[in-house]
């Protein structure tokens, strides 16, 4: 957007700290706001705001090369980011990247000479089940055809702003194919508030108890027990503040159950948290909302603020003096790492999202170090029905271990992507014949940290006690060569590691290197045997559940698909990562010769 | 009542509170480190103290000592682990031991002679990191960082300035210098600061002075790091 005038910027941020305030840990939201202002973080900003909010310049700086949606240098007029999970590849991104690119004579990563526009590539944007998709500006814009992209193409050569282009670009379907306990309902009227009231918060957690009801982020932590350590912290000094957070961090490649639950469910998620605020006795919640998500905001704010005048929310809930609770939305901007609870919180009080030293958990020493309940989405949104219609009720499904249902995120190659809810205990083999799925190669059950099925495995479980999953579930056929989706997540984490600890910040990008070496066609069974011994290192050696579980779709690829690797080997013993003629591309420019003599010829 | 561990067979004492890197220190037990000082909050983040506990790997420095506990250091799977760890950060970084003004007296170095890494084994990242010369008194060689936060943690709570902190991600996670031009010459640094004293690599390097001691009669040239312990605990530093 060209070279703002300095006082232009600090105007921007003026007022920017008088509606969000100067406590530091608005840092990373005034940096959203900036960076949407200006398509950058001027260097004027990043001194207003160290000045304003009194912290170092380096912290601001650190921040904003931490979060991939915000940039030291100037994006275009329209940044556009293609999602990059390998559902979008499937249905061919890839093409439609060169394709506008082509259009709008630049390259990847490149801001044409104009300023007009930018346009790079980004993690999963949640829209598997409606790609390829894109951010323009941060607005997703979805279904994405050769046709979409042509016209975006004229969009942005002739300067139309974003409100005036086709709204049907911006559609954002539901899908939903499924209901079972949780989806068959969206109404509430505080319903489970009102128990709360009636029956009092040891009531509520004893039936949180009864259902057995555990977290839905994948984890699967006992609701009832976070709860219970959040209320116990302190000594149970109700003077101390206490804090709810929904992590709508929805990063997991493959995930979008949660973008439908806040579009469709929202008063049920809210009510979840409010419930929580009556047990644990706390006043302030935040919704950590994933940036690739930000065109959620207005309507989640307008039901935020449609249940404070229904007494559901701020001061005084439901007629109570003494329940005040109030929620505000926190914005992410581009990091996978702030799903992990404890980087989340470090996110939501404006640092890098770099994962706590555990023990102390949340529960404990959360937001401010206060006790913090951090839940899903998914989680709120059945413990609030849980109070109202009892703990046998989500009982009545699911297996022992994993009380209720699951709602599944569906994509890949099927007929019907889309929202699937069932009981836990349900059959990998049932989802695929539901969504009208066949020939399946392979299935990706809780994305590209989960499990990669073959066949034979297709009758295990969904549920804690078999094949634990988050919810995103991808479908792979005969037809796809799996060596692809090994590539697509070997590349994702290593973009998306925090870089705190050794084996993940560098085990990521080793892992990813040699997926590229095999690709290429220039790895020896050597390489093969490197992935094999570097994956568990990781599992083992790493500082979180990032770097434990990176490695997993390696070593499970490595495992039930070692064809997709073999047919790529170059020799079956051991090739040299060092490509001599390659290293001689620096004197060859220097001295400007680049005839046949000047390379060195391949061995035999 | 007293409380103790079991470290590799031996019966070592603990005060509650405590982890087991200082249940280990304490009694001279060594567990090689490179991110952990005693003076600063435990950080974990390098991964070179794992020890097995319950059959699964924790970092020593952040793992809280309890009663009754079984460690597992001094094995040949752990130690395997630790090589791995270590050869990690060497090809992360350019680290070029022969021609290092540290040699000799480098925990990097002395940690890499201790769990026997007789190769970087991985492919080299050979990453760009321009040195920082600006300041009149120290150097930074940014090729040489670990990113153990050492400096990070030293200028934050004994020099109380921040000059230091860690920015961007991933592999491309780096220590910047806080300053409006981001240069240690225009920050709050001094020679005098402990975040001048704490770097357990040659990143941070005073100036005007070299090879004062041959290299050969240096700290770790002597005797191993598992006798002589950090760099901190030797008076006079190197």
């Amino acid at each position: 957007m060209g070279e703002p005038v300095n006082s232009q910027v600090q105007a921007f941020v003026a007022r920017s700290l008088d509606l969000r305030g100067l406590a530091p840990e608005q840092l990373l939201q005034h940096l959203i706001a900036v960076q949407q202002q200006f398509g950058w973080v001027p260097p004027a900003a990043v001194h207003a705001l160290a000045a304003a909010l009194d912290v170092a310049h380096a912290q601001v700086r650190a921040a904003v090369a931490f979060y991939a949606f915000l940039h030291d240098q100037p994006r275009g007029d329209f940044d556009i980011l293609f999602s990059d999970n390998i559902t979008d590849r499937m249905l061919g991104n890839q093409r439609l990247v060169g394709l506008l690119a082509e259009r709008l004579g630049l390259g990847l990563n490149e801001t044409r000479a104009d300023g007009r526009v930018t346009i790079g590539l980004t993690s999963c944007t949640g829209m598997c089940d409606q790609g390829p998709a894109l951010l323009v500006n941060g607005q997703a814009v979805t279904a994405l055809t050769a046709a979409r992209v042509d016209r975006i193409a004229d969009l942005v050569d002739e300067g139309v702003p974003l409100a005036r282009w086709p709204g049907a670009f911006f559609r954002v379907a539901d899908n939903i194919r499924r209901c079972g306990l949780l989806l068959s309902n969206p109404v509430t009227d505080g319903a489970s508030l009102r128990r709360l009231l009636e029956n009092g918060a040891d009531t509520a957690l004893t039936e949180l108890e009864r259902s057995g009801l555990r977290g839905r982020g994948g984890a699967g932590f006992t609701t009832a027990l976070k709860w219970r350590f959040c209320r116990e912290a302190e000594g149970g000094d109700r003077t101390v503040p206490r804090f709810v957070v929904c992590n709508a961090d929805e990063g997991e490649p493959g995930t979008f159950k949660d973008r439908v639950l806040l579009t469709s469910y929202t008063d049920l998620v809210f009510e979840g948290m409010t419930l929580c605020a009556g047990v644990i006795g706390a006043r302030l919640g935040f919704l950590y909302l994933r940036g690739e998500y930000r065109y959620l905001v207005p309507h989640l704010e307008s039901v935020l603020a449609r249940r404070r005048a229904e007494g559901l929310l701020g001061k005084g809930i439901l007629g109570q003096p003494d329940f005040d609770f109030d929620i505000a939305i926190h914005l992410g901007a581009g990091a996978y790492i702030c799903g992990e609870e404890s980087a989340l919180i470090e996110s939501l009080e404006g640092k890098r999202g770099v994962t706590r030293k555990r023990p102390p958990f949340p529960v404990i020493s959360g937001y401010q170090d206060r006790p913090t309940v951090v839940n899903n989405v998914e989680t709120f949104l059945a413990a609030a029905r849980v109070v109202q219609w009892g703990g046998y009720w989500l009982r009545g499904e699911g297996t022992d271990q994993s009380a209720g249902s699951k709602i599944l995120s569906v994509s890949g190659d099927c007929a019907r992507p889309g929202i699937y809810e069932y009981p836990f205990g349900t059959p990998v083999h049932r989802v695929l014949t539901d969504c009208g799925a066949g020939e399946v190669q392979a299935v990706q059950v809780s994305g590209a940290a989960g499990t990669t099925l073959a066949p034979a495995e297709f009758d295990r479980l969904l549920a804690f006690e078999d094949l634990p999953t988050a919810g995103s579930f991808m479908i792979f056929d005969r037809s796809r060569d799996l060596l692809e989706l090994v590539r697509n997540f070997a590349a994702f984490f290593a973009h998306e590691s925090c870089g705190f600890c050794t084996p993940c910040r560098v085990g990521t990008a080793l892992l990813r290197n040699l997926v590229e070496k095999v690709a290429a066609g220039q790895a020896s069974a050597h390489d093969l045997q490197e992935l094999r011994d570097i994956g568990p290192l990781m599992r083992q050696a790493s500082y979180c559940g990032l770097g434990h579980t990176a490695p997993n779709h390696v070593l499970n690829t490595l495992d039930k698909f070692p064809a997709i690797y073999q047919r790529h080997l170059r020799s079956a013993d051991y090739s040299p990562s060092f490509d001599l003629d390659a290293a001689l591309g620096c004197a060859r420019a220097l001295t400007g010769r680049d005839g046949v003599a000047d390379h060195v010829e391949e061995e035999a | 009542m007293s409380t103790t561990l079991r470290l590799d067979g031996r019966e070592i004492p603990f005060t509650p509170g405590q982890t087991i890197m200082d249940a280990a220190l304490a009694v001279g037990v060594y567990i090689p480190h490179l991110c952990h000082n005693p003076d600063y909050a435990p950080h974990g983040s390098c991964r070179v103290c794992m020890v097995g506990v319950n059959g699964r790997l924790v970092s020593a420095c952040t793992t809280a000592a309890l009663d009754g506990m079984t460690v597992e250091s001094n094995t040949e799977t752990i130690a395997a682990t630790r090589r791995s760890i270590v050869q990690l950060l060497f090809v992360e970084g350019n680290h070029v031991c022969p021609a290092c003004e540290r040699s000799g007296s480098c925990q990097l170095q002395a940690v890499a002679y201790y769990v026997g890494m007789l190769s970087p084994h991985f492919p080299q990242c050979f990453p760009q990191r321009p040195v920082d010369a600006s300041h009149p008194d120290f150097m930074i060689d940014f090729n040489r960082c670990i990113l153990c936060e050492l400096c990070v943690r030293a200028s934050r709570d004994h020099d109380h300035k921040r000059v230091f902190a860690v920015s961007g991600r991933g592999l491309a996670s780096h220590l910047v210098i806080d300053s409006p031009s981001g240069l240690l010459g225009d920050s709050q640094f001094a020679a005098s600061d402990r975040a001048a004293q704490v770097c357990p690599t040659g990143a941070i390097l005073p100036k005007h002075r070299g090879y004062e001691q041959p290299i050969g009669q240096r700290l770790y040239d002597q005797a191993p790091i598992s006798v002589v312990g950090d760099l901190r605990a030797q008076p006079g530093g190197d």
